[in-house]
């Protein structure tokens, strides 16, 4: 069994669905952003997205997009968080991480050449936004060869067969857009969400994470019902930039972690 | 499926939720041109709203100061709205309508393209939001008042370099969450496919007309054709012409700023590097790290840090070469055919001038070059006059 396999096995004997939060690498800056994932991981977290910043951030909502800017201002570049990813995956073998970015970035960087790194250093998969089902071969090959999860995506809007064929094709976990729309937060129609996670289930062998627009340990709760992981992202940068030292936002994450992981619990 | 690729150029490098949209969007595009209905539709507007043909004119003055090829322009700046613009404006904006979408979206640096979309929104009766550069919103405000005058609504982004790749950036995110009742209005031969495609099959009435211009005028095809390159769209539409006959040479010529060496300008195929942009993998202007570098150039309309993938296949294959032309010879060559022939150019298509006028004095006046004149000037007596005060100083 893979690790991320093992992660959901596990998460599935304990009745909760898997806790994965995004992180934006680099932000504020990268030492503080390494405190911040392991923060993350010792509140409760599954699993980890490295999100690896771009300057031009297309699917994402302001949230990540200003945590981007400052990231880059701030001197983050791929090299410098596969080195922090390293670190982390070293103090923490049992937690998963998902390197996440956009084209642009893993190409310059060359597709082979990150697959062959990825798991050298401890990594489990890579997801790159702006590659749709049409255009994932270059990368779905190098990751494949190496032993790399590619994470697909699913929105509102695939038809399903389209989703199935997907699904079909997808390797550690299918991420489920809640909204058509960029990332942030935002008040969620949930009842539709479940009725579409069911939907994706029901045709689905790789489990599925439901992401986008959760912001509270409630919206959490709700999908952890029905989703093998829910995923936060935008609400948890937003603690990050808030106001006050950086430790007081730190240890506002922390309990908003342990909340949310607390609430991935499903109800007998 | 079409091939949604030039060589390794193009694709669809777009978010999942955006890939229904695309399909859609092929599907209404490969429809409407099976359909004569769309294209007499089209060919009206164009005849009677736009006042196509637009004329071929030989510049018998210039020609002759620079003693050597003879150079004939192609007039788009006689168009409607002042610029080629609207010939894809006008085709993307009725296959809009076609589809039963209600609201246009459109990016835009200069803001011509902005005007054209405001306008076909007006025309059409549909809603319109631009997005623009917040940093472009000051410096075309003649443009955003002309929007503001035709209905539009301009939402300035002020984010990243708050320029055109940004406000592109910004109209990507809009459609994502609005794709139901809206449409993108792209207004270059860039962005995820079918974008490349449409938006040169609607700019080739430029190069069909110009082809059949020449033989009528000079009784042979041209020897070179001239264009300036800045997503690409003008290069792509007169290039269509004259794809089938390798005899004539094609030149996109692309914003060198500063100089290539100076690092501000915007040539994507001159100074950059494959990557992945909007959508489509071609030239790009970025950073060792590949973070997508801010441009320069003294023309809006020419700075953008990518540029259309069927250009960037085409530089590599040699079906067409790509040259670069400094501030300062662009400005020249505004000033020149203003001078000469009366006619003032817009910044961007002084560019591929001041390239006919930089070789012509190397030709017999036997050989003709055909320069695209993508757009009059009016929209840019402020830069140049504010770039001579610089230079003066
Ligand atoms: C007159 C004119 N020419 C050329 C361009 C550059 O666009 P493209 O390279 O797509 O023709 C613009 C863009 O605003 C323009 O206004």
């Amino acid at each position: 069994m893979n690790k991320l396999q093992k992660i959901f096995t596990r998460c599935c004997q304990e009745n909760r669905a898997a806790l994965i939060i995004f992180c934006s690498c680099g932000y504020p800056d990268m030492e503080s952003s390494e405190q911040a994932i392991e923060t993350a991981i010792n509140a409760g977290a599954d699993i980890i997205e490295l999100g690896v910043p771009f300057s031009d951030p297309m699917a994402d909502g302001s949230i990540i997009r200003k945590a981007s800017e400052v990231a880059i201002r701030n001197g983050a570049t791929l090299p410098k968080i596969l080195d922090m990813a390293e670190r982390l995956s070293k103090r923490h073998p049992e937690t998963g991480f998902i390197l996440f970015s956009y084209m642009n970035i893993l190409y310059n960087y060359g597709l082979e050449k990150i697959c062959r790194k990825l798991p050298e250093i401890g990594l489990d998969g890579i997801l790159a936004v702006d590659l749709p089902l049409e255009e994932k071969e270059e990368l779905a090959k190098p990751c494949q060869e190496n032993g790399l999860h590619l994470i697909a995506l699913v929105s509102p809007a695939t038809p399903l067969e389209r989703a199935r064929k997907i699904m079909s094709e997808a390797s550690g976990f299918v991420y489920s857009i809640n909204v058509c729309g960029v990332t942030g937060v935002r008040d969620l129609q949930q009842q539709e969400i479940v009725e579409h996670l069911a939907v994706l289930k029901a045709h689905s062998t790789v489990p599925i994470a439901a992401g986008f627009g959760i912001n509270d340990a409630q919206a959490a709760q709700r999908l952890s019902q029905i989703a093998d992981g829910v995923i936060v992202g935008s609400a948890f940068i937003k603690i990050l930039s808030g106001k006050g030292e950086f430790s007081q936002r730190l240890e506002a994450a922390r309990e908003f972690i342990a909340d949310l992981a607390k609430n991935v619990r499903r109800q007998p | 499926m079409m091939n949604t690729h030039y060589g390794i150029y193009g694709g669809q490098y777009v978010a999942e939720t955006l890939m229904p949209a695309l399909t859609e969007l092929e599907q209404a595009y490969l429809e409407a041109k099976r359909d004569p209905e769309f294209h007499k539709e089209y060919q009206t507007l164009l005849k009677n709203y736009v006042g196509r043909e637009s004329p071929l004119y030989f510049a018998k003055r210039l020609s002759q100061s620079l003693g050597g090829a003879s150079i004939y322009l192609k007039r788009e700046d006689l168009n409607h709205t002042g610029a080629h613009k609207i010939n894809n404006t006008i085709g993307q904006a009725l296959l809009a309508k076609h589809m039963g979408k209600t609201r246009l979206i459109a990016e835009t640096g200069a803001g011509m393209h902005g005007v054209a979309t405001a306008t076909v929104a007006a025309l059409l009766g549909m809603e319109c939001e631009v997005f623009m550069g917040s940093l472009d919103v000051q410096r075309q405000a003649v443009n955003v008042e002309r929007m503001q005058t035709l209905g539009a609504k301009v939402n300035p982004v002020s984010e990243g370099s708050a320029t055109l790749k940004d406000a592109m950036n910004e109209a990507l995110r809009d459609w994502t969450a609005r794709f139901k009742d809206t449409f993108y209005l792209i207004g270059t031969v860039a962005g995820p496919y079918p974008y490349p495609m449409l938006v040169r099959d609607f700019q080739s009435v430029i190069g069909e007309e110009a082809r059949q211009q020449c033989l009528d005028q000079t009784g042979r095809l041209p020897d070179q054709v001239i264009a300036c390159v800045g997503g690409g769209s003008n290069a792509m539409g007169i290039f269509a012409g004259f794809c089938d006959y390798p005899e004539v040479r094609l030149v996109g010529v692309e914003a060198g700023g500063k100089g290539l060496d100076s690092g501000e300008h915007a040539a994507s195929i001159c100074g950059g590097k494959v990557g992945i942009l909007h959508g489509c993998k071609t030239y790009l202007l970025q950073n060792a790290d590949g973070q997508i570098t801010d441009t320069y150039s003294v023309s809006a309309g020419l700075d953008y840090p990518g540029v259309g993938p069927e250009h960037s296949f085409m530089a590599d294959s040699g079906e067409a070469h790509y040259v670069t032309v400094n501030d300062d010879d662009a400005i020249a060559a505004f000033d020149l055919l203003a001078r000469y022939e009366g006619i003032i150019p817009a910044l961007e298509s002084a560019h591929a001038l001041a390239y006919a006028i930089r070789i012509a004095a190397d030709f017999p006046a036997t050989t003709t070059f055909l320069v695209n004149l993508s757009g009059r000037g009016d929209k840019d007596m402020d830069t140049v006059r504010k770039f001579k005060q610089e230079q003066g100083a």
